[in-house]
């Protein structure tokens, strides 16, 4: 079943569209990355997604109903960006508000989790530190035990080992539970370690939407004399191309193995990549490889 | 019990890196028969990874039948892996040399020789994989 599911998907402010005529599905189980600069429009995505807004066209389906109807409602999770918590509350209130708001939340979980990152359950929200802040928004969220949870930026604004322990709650919730994750985020080396799913949206549309290790596969960077560039064996598609008087540098998409002995074929980074499709000079940003799914894991 | 590390710059595929590892602990006898590997919660709890990641690499040594699941219990070592007698080494180490000299000898600089031995070797340790 697909977690996420969109068609037409289209968003407009006035007179900008945010987004524009996205369609993609997410299969169940799966931990995107959607990455994209500010103003891509990821967190109108996310918001769609959790019924804060209403698309202006199209549809998406997440758990296969429509966002925010009530039946959906318990089984999403979400974390606004900068993990907007009350800053009066203890951290233990707002334990036990979880638990009055959401049926089958699981205190226990969330108790433990915070006594685990040694944080006082009597301090109060305002005077938590940000990877604190970020930490009990993700166990609070961890507890209401969804079957998709969505985090808008949730590694922003924290130092390096804040995000590794982030990232560490987080991946030690979907091992136990199956959860699939999407998580907004532009830190892509953090991304490339836990995402087995890439969406990469820039001006409102998907560039580039697919499991992350075939990604990395298709993706070569080519460098050879200026004068081969055309028609190469293994090259679907040339993303990005640099040329000096002689040699020309291509980052391509490839079908197959490239063989012939006049480029030099490189290993390229998913942060080239999504950064080859962020660029609107790109040659060919349009394309969009199909969603692959992802093996069903068995639990 | 052994810990892994993930280098995210060396262009390894995750699970492979993982693999690799157990292989590695398996030579070298820091794992054996009968020990059991991290689970997976563990190893995500410890370096922050995809869990399917870990499930891959340790299906992927259950698949060479190094490793066996147990379901609920966790992932056990069947067997050890014995490392390939050292004069094996040296014979490779001979042809390997050889090649170079051959690659040198049709014009090839060294940093393309260890450009064109990278490709390859990924490329083979991909499709063993595969």
């Amino acid at each position: 079943m697909n977690a996420l599911e969109a068609s037409g998907l289209s968003k407009r402010y006035g007179k900008h569209w945010a987004l524009e005529n996205c369609a993609f599905e997410l299969p169940s189980g799966s931990i995107a990355g959607l990455v994209g600069p500010n103003g891509a429009g990821k967190t109108t995505l996310l918001h769609i997604a959790v019924g804060l807004l209403e698309p202006t066209r199209g549809s998406l389906r997440i758990l296969g109903e429509r966002p925010g109807a009530a039946q959906v409602l318990p089984r999403v999770g979400f974390v606004a960006q900068d993990t907007p918590l009350y800053k009066g509350f203890k951290v233990s209130e707002m334990i036990s508000f979880g638990a009055h708001m959401n049926v089958g939340f699981d205190m226990e979980f969330a108790r433990s989790r915070i006594a685990r990152l040694e944080i006082p359950p009597d301090q109060k929200a305002g005077s938590l530190s940000g990877g604190q802040r970020a930490q009990v928004g993700l166990a609070l969220a961890l507890a209401k035990r969804p079957e998709i949870l969505l985090l808008d930026e949730p590694l922003a604004s924290l130092d390096p080992l804040a995000r590794r322990e982030f990232l560490q709650t987080l991946m030690e919730g979907v091992a136990d539970t199956g959860v699939t994750v999407v998580l907004s985020s532009h830190l892509l080396t953090d991304l490339e370690r836990v995402c087995d799913h890439m969406m990469v949206l820039a001006r409102g549309r998907f560039r580039l939407i697919g499991d992350t290790a075939d990604i990395i596969k298709t993706h070569k960077v080519l460098i050879g004399p200026k004068e081969r560039v055309g028609s190469i064996s293994g090259v679907s598609n040339v993303l990005h191309q640099s040329t000096t008087d002689r040699q020309a540098t291509l980052l391509v998409r490839t079908d197959g193995p490239i063989i012939d002995p006049s480029w030099m074929v490189n290993q390229v980074s998913l942060e080239d990549v999504v950064l080859a499709y962020l660029d609107s000079r790109s040659t060919s940003a349009d394309a969009v490889p199909d969603l692959h799914a992802v093996e069903e894991v068995a639990r | 019990m052994i810990e892994f590390r993930l280098e995210s710059r060396s262009g390894i595929a995750p699970y492979l890196q993982i693999v690799q590892q157990v292989k590695h602990a398996l030579r070298l006898g820091m794992l054996r028969t009968g020990d059991q590997l991290p689970t997976v919660k563990e190893v995500v709890g410890s370096i922050a990874i995809n869990p399917n990641t870990v499930l891959k690499a340790y299906r992927e040594l259950e698949h060479e039948g190094l490793v066996e699941g147990r379901p609920g219990v966790g992932t056990f070592v069947l067997k050890g892996l014995d490392g390939p007698p050292p004069q094996a080494h040296a014979a490779l180490r001979r042809s390997l040399l050889r090649w170079i000299r051959t690659a040198i000898d049709a014009g090839l600089d060294y940093d393309s020789v260890e450009a064109l031995f990278d490709s390859t070797f990924r490329e083979s340790a991909e499709e063993e994989i595969a």
